[in-house]
């Protein structure tokens, strides 16, 4: 076997596997390393799986509308793979003056950019999603959002870039990076070296540790973040959902189950215990936030709550792109727990990034070299 | 462990019991899991995302040992070898509004 490719990517979650399929569809030889035993891991397997472009940040927000126009709607078909996906508005929910605030600042924003956003009340709400309780009173409104399966999603890409000739080893962590007169070369696992002229860091809050090794720095960190699912349930509803003070977000899945998300405020200051652990205290935090919306809910049985990390970036949005000093290094990280709906605009546009030196969506806002102190 | 996913294990042979339901909950054959297998999942862990077995209501206590051994023999190794998916909190399925309280005689426990 040899070590060498055209391209090596670290990090076998969804921006790593989608990566991939783009880069094998074009003919590029590619080897993808993931430091854990299983592909998608880490935040691949652990999100809302929500496809939104309403509140999202005016810098990312291009990747996710080129998504949803030119990649999503055909995605199932490309991968062989269910992949879920439903085109059917996302409802941001709110309950008092204070929540229509900041909705209203999220929609001007989100307006401002060309997206069709709506404020509406709540008899308007209730018209679109009939479940839900009186004390919904505004909401914003997003007809072109949507959500899909992040595990099907992720293993679709894994199981088709694989098929296109991409090599996928697990259980490979990568210790460090090394440079050939200057030039991206050499990447270093316990016990084997890997080369290739191009290398993808996108490897979550690992990176951060990979790209110091040829001295970068990403100001990120990382914040526990936690969901629960149901049991399966008649169907309800084919919106995604969220709510203006963030206390929970998710939707009915395919399968019929709920999927939601959420927090108990002790998001930053969650032990790592090397893998990421639920808390006791949050999945009850998120079930009495659902049933405040949902009463009709407040039966449906909890079967399984899991937790993961979200690679927060200083800036909030993720860091994307060439790395200068570094000639043939990119990096893809600090995604900041909104990764999964960008993903296949992401790897699409890294491809072409890897192999034209262009992309047709400007990455330039979110570069590696934005952040400066703050006098 | 290492797991180099381009070693070779053969090509699918369907079989006469493929049809044989694994997983009651989520209702997924021996069939699929085995394909599954060859379509490059070769964890205990991927098999459960990418076709649900294990994740219905049982969560995989009545047929995750099945599910080992169908994915090993697969994969021509040990069921020893693969590692057991997660098992994740509540122990048993448990409603929502059950799961939300956290008054003691009809006040918060604080």
């Amino acid at each position: 076997m040899s070590n060498c490719t055209d391209v090596i990517i670290i990090g076998g979650g969804i921006i790593g596997c989608a990566t991939a399929y783009y880069l094998t569809k074009k003919g590029v030889s590619v080897t993808v390393l993931e430091g854990s035993d299983n592909i998608g891991d880490g935040g691949s397997s652990r999100n809302g799986g929500g496809v939104r472009q309403s509140g999202r940040d005016p810098r990312e927000l291009p990747l996710v509308m080129y998504g949803i126009r030119n990649l999503w709607p055909t995605l199932s078909d490309e991968l062989g793979t269910d992949c879920e996906y439903h085109q059917d508005g996302n409802l941001r929910l709110g309950k008092n003056e204070k929540h229509a605030k900041i909705l209203e600042n999220l929609a001007n924003k989100a307006k401002a950019c060309g997206l069709d956003v709506r404020m509406i009340d709540g008899k308007t709400v209730r018209e679109i999603n009939p479940y839900l309780s009186e004390e919904v009173t505004v909401a914003s409104w997003c007809p072109t959002d949507g959500h899909a399966n992040p595990l099907t999603t992720t293993l679709g890409f894994y199981k088709t870039a694989r098929r296109q000739g991409a090599h996928f080893i697990t259980g490979e962590k990568v210790i460090r990076l090394e440079t050939v007169h200057g030039k991206m070369r050499r990447v270093v696992t316990k016990e084997n070296v890997y080369e290739a002229e191009k290398v993808l860091v996108a490897a979550g809050y690992h990176s951060r540790e990979l790209l110091g090794s040829v001295g970068i720095d990403v100001p990120m960190t990382q914040s526990l973040l936690e969901a629960l699912v149901t049991e399966a349930q008649p169907h309800m509803f084919d919106q995604m959902l969220g709510t203006a003070e963030a206390d929970f977000y998710g939707h009915q899945t395919k399968h019929g189950s709920f999927v939601f998300g959420g927090s108990s405020g002790f998001e930053g200051f969650n032990k790592d215990n090397g893998t990421p652990v639920t808390s006791s205290m949050t999945a009850p935090c998120i079930c009495r936030g659902i049933m405040k919306y949902f009463p009709d809910l407040s039966d449906a049985k909890i079967v399984r709550t899991w937790a993961g990390w979200s690679d927060k970036s200083a800036d909030g949005v993720p860091v994307l792109g060439t790395v200068d000093e570094v000639p043939g290094l990119y990096a893809a990280c600090a995604f900041t727990g909104h990764g999964f709906g960008i993903s296949p605009a992401v790897g699409h546009q890294l491809a072409m990034l890897m192999t034209e030196g262009r992309t047709e969506i400007d990455l330039s806002a979110l570069h590696y070299d934005r952040f400066r102190a703050k006098i | 462990m290492i797991n180099d996913r381009n070693r070779e294990i053969g090509t699918f042979v369907p079989a006469a019991d493929d049809d044989m339901i694994v997983c009651r909950c989520e209702e997924i054959t021996k069939g699929e899991i085995r394909r599954a297998v060859h379509e490059g999942m070769y964890t205990i862990t991927e098999i459960r995302r990418y076709l649900r077995c294990g994740m219905g209501l049982c969560q995989g206590q009545t047929c995750a040992r099945l599910v080992k051994g169908i994915v090993a023999r697969e994969l021509k190794i040990s069921p020893a070898q693969l590692e057991p998916a997660s098992s994740r909190a509540p122990m048993r399925p448990t409603e929502m509004h059950i799961l939300a309280n956290e008054e003691k005689e009809g006040k918060r426990d604080e």
